[in-house]
């Protein structure tokens, strides 16, 4: 059992789900239960979820799948049920609701929970609440959890790390600044291999590199993001848990099953990504003002391209002729493994799609002709009808 | 060289080619302005490879010679200099300095040989012809606010100079487009501007022309090949090259069939719609147009921030029409009308909207409605 001197004072939480997808996978079929289980997308995709077994060998996520396949050559590869996932992670959602009403998940198996003022209500301090909700996930969801505590975002999402799975993890106000001075800045959510470079040439390994920097000279460096790094630094984190945490792009990548270079295989490519974002704007009444490219080469080099809209749109067939003028700007870069688009600068649909374009009279009956077909398929399913080039 | 002019000419001179040259520069002689001193006159050429402009002044040349000198430097020196004086620029042979004297001034500018300052190859132009000042002040002052900034439609960055058929016969014309709105300027073709090949002028040549135009009917040479136009005043010469690209066939785009007109006081027309529009603090801004016999009224909605509306006496005989525009795009059209009242002509809510300057068909402006 665990005992800590503030251990009934902290209501910051993050709870994560251990190995989230392939646990379903092994609660749904017992007979995987000692096998290594990778969850990921067909021989060219990469690994979004490896249970522990798995892991042991060297598995994560993010890996591509023949990487993933050469460490442990016997893994059972299990394509994702992403409705089985998502009922899951709705009892959890249920069950974490019954603890309160703020909570930010962060994705389907995991999010922030602010506790804070509701020890009265459930006549127990947090950590009693949160070590009931894991409890009660393991038994009647056959689902395992980890949670971090603490009195801020940052370090309760850097707690729940510290002992999976099944981890309980809490870092009080006292011991924050010893806790962090010698871990590496990479613990940061967001520092990724490029900030880690530029941290790295500032001299800036650790928390303890980062504490020797004063603010202005942070700032002057690595802009809005050296102050956020200011404060991280000493443990200061004033990001709120907010059950409503705007969304601030929406977009879809595919990774193709063989690299290529064909024009009309990724023009193809190019329009379902832009159907399945417009897709989702329309779902979440929003639109967007920038759209963006992305593009991976085959040695994984990456191309991104944005382009700023003078009317945001939730329209495919804006977003697609966007992305398409981008893409021919990039010219004859392939063969490429990726192909993403995505709207950034989101902004209510009500302001979207306003003025039509003068000099592409068409546009306006395109656009009328989508809304249509959105109008079809929603009455029968989204084959229901099709572009042509959405089969290529 | 050694050369001496009087200070406001110099200023004159100076200020044309420090605003050509490219203020972020990486390659140091594009920062420069050459200056070329013979036979009582004293030339000043700056360029930012697209763009030259070469200015010609008089002066007291007291030994020829050429050089070059940061133009930004050479025209701030000249600017805080008083008025009136005599200013003497010298550069001893190999020295890599310019001197820069006026009464007890004296300034040392470091230099870059002549040899490195790219000079734009002459070319052969289809069409030479002589244009009134104001005449092609007219044409771009009234087309440049449509030229669109978006960069992927590059052949829209500029404004298209071409001959067109017109009612009367050919003329000059200028035409720029955003897509979202539309401006079409006439004048009479000047002689010898027939062969002219259509040509898209840059956003940039545009703002440096301008300062060239007077509003007098000083004769301006133009020059114009498929690649090139040049403007010449006396002293300026103002050398460009065309944006690369195919402007759209805007013709149809034009609205024929029009049919319901308001004609309204432009003025009063503009300062309502500035008005409503202060409610919104919206990027693009509508602003709703109700029209009724002989009545418009104006209004705005910014659900987050509050309503406004204004009514206004017009001549409208025809059915009700709701329709929504951009407040800039119809403030901006507005603008445009300095003689006569504004008449527009709508066809419905989603078609594009005419407006000219009475019946005057030599200068007409479309623009796309706006949801509402």
């Amino acid at each position: 059992m665990l005992s800590h001197p503030e251990l009934f004072d902290l209501s910051i939480a993050h709870m994560d789900c251990d190995a989230f997808y392939a646990s379903v996978e092994k609660r749904d079929n017992p007979e995987l239960a000692d096998k290594p289980v990778i969850i990921g997308g067909g021989r060219r995709g990469v690994v979004s979820t490896a249970c522990y077994v798995a892991r042991i060998r060297g598995v994560r996520s993010a890996m591509p799948m023949f990487q993933a396949l050469q460490k442990c050559p016997e893994a059972v590869i299990i394509k994702p049920r992403m409705e089985e996932y998502a009922k899951a992670s709705r009892a959890i959602r249920a069950m974490m609701e019954e603890l309160t009403p703020d909570i930010e998940p962060l994705s389907l198996d995991e999010a922030f929970l602010d506790l804070t003022g509701t020890a009265r209500l459930h006549g127990a301090p947090p950590a009693v609440m949160l070590a009931r909700l894991v409890k009660r996930m393991s038994d009647e969801l056959g689902l395992t959890g980890s949670i971090g505590l603490s009195h801020n975002k940052f370090l309760a999402k850097v707690a729940s790390d510290l002992d999976k799975p099944r981890g309980f993890s809490v870092i009080g106000k006292a011991e924050t600044d010893a806790f962090l001075r010698d871990r590496p800045v990479s613990l940061i959510w967001g520092v990724g291999q490029v900030t880690r470079d530029a941290l790295g040439q500032a001299g800036i390994r650790t928390f303890a590199d980062l504490l020797r920097w004063n603010r202005a000279d942070l700032s002057a460096r690595f802009g809005s993001m050296g102050d956020r790094l200011w404060h991280l630094a000493r443990g200061q984190d004033r990001r709120r848990v907010s059950a409503h945490a705007p969304v601030k792009s929406i977009s879809n990548e595919t990774t193709f099953h063989e690299d290529t270079s064909d024009w009309h295989v990724l023009d193809g490519h190019l329009w379902r990504m832009c159907e399945k974002v417009a897709d989702r704007a329309k779902a979440k009444g929003i639109a967007g003002r920038v759209v963006v490219l992305k593009l991976k080469r085959r040695d994984f080099s990456l191309i991104s391209r944005r382009q700023s809209l003078r009317d945001p749109t939730q329209l495919a067939d804006t977003l697609y002729r966007t992305a398409r003028g981008l893409f021919d700007q990039v010219g004859d870069e392939g063969p490429y493994r990726l192909l993403g688009a995505g709207l950034s600068d989101l902004v209510p649909e009500a302001r979207a799609d306003l003025t039509p374009d003068l000099l592409d009279p068409e546009a306006n009956q395109r656009a009328r002709a989508e809304r249509a077909t959105d109008e079809i398929r929603a009455k029968f399913g989204s084959d229901a009808i099709l572009k042509g080039r959405a089969i290529r | 060289m050694k050369v001496s002019i009087e200070r406001g000419t110099l200023l004159k001179a100076v200020s044309q080619a420090q605003s050509v040259v490219e203020r972020r520069n990486t390659i140091p002689i594009l920062a420069n302005v050459l200056i070329e001193a013979a036979d009582d006159k004293a030339q000043f050429r700056a360029t930012d490879l697209d763009i030259e402009v070469v200015d010609q002044a008089p002066a007291q040349v007291e030994r020829s010679g050429a050089t070059t000198v940061n133009a930004v430097t050479l025209h701030e020196i000249v600017r805080k200099l008083p008025d009136g004086a005599l200013v003497t620029l010298t550069e001893e042979p190999g020295s890599g300095r310019l001197t820069v004297e006026a009464g007890r001034s004296n300034f040392q500018l470091a230099t870059l040989p002549r040899e490195d300052f790219p000079v734009m190859p002459a070319s052969d132009y289809a069409a030479n012809f002589s244009a009134k000042s104001d005449v092609l002040r007219r044409l771009f002052d009234k087309s440049k606010f449509a030229i669109s900034t978006e960069e992927t439609r590059y052949y829209l960055n500029g404004v298209y100079m071409h001959v067109a058929e017109g009612e009367g016969g050919q003329t000059l014309r200028c035409v720029a487009t955003d897509g979202h709105r539309l401006a079409r300027i006439d004048a009479d073709l000047p002689q010898g501007a027939e062969t002219m090949p259509g040509v898209i002028v840059p956003r940039k040549t545009v703002g440096e022309l301008r300062k060239l135009l007077d509003d007098d009917d000083t004769p301006i040479a133009v020059s114009v090949s498929e690649t090139k136009v040049r403007f010449a005043t006396e002293d300026i010469t103002l050398t460009s090259k065309v944006i690369d690209g195919t402007f759209p066939d805007y013709s149809r785009v034009i609205p024929s069939g029009n049919t319901r007109k308001m004609e309204v006081d432009a003025k009063e027309f503009a300062s309502a719609v500035d008005r409503v529009a202060t409610v919104s603090s919206e990027r693009s801004r509508a602003v709703k147009m109700q029209l009724d016999e002989d009545r418009l009224i104006l209004s705005v909605n910014a659900p987050d921030s509050g309503a406004a509306e204004e009514e206004l006496g017009v001549a409208y005989g025809d059915d009700k029409l709701e329709i929504g525009f951009n407040a800039k795009y119809l403030l901006e059209i507005a603008s445009q009308v300095d003689r006569e009242n504004a008449v527009f002509l709508f066809n419905s809510a989603g078609d594009p909207t005419l407006m000219r300057e009475g019946n005057d068909t030599s200068a007409i402006y479309v623009v796309m409605p706006m949801r509402v």
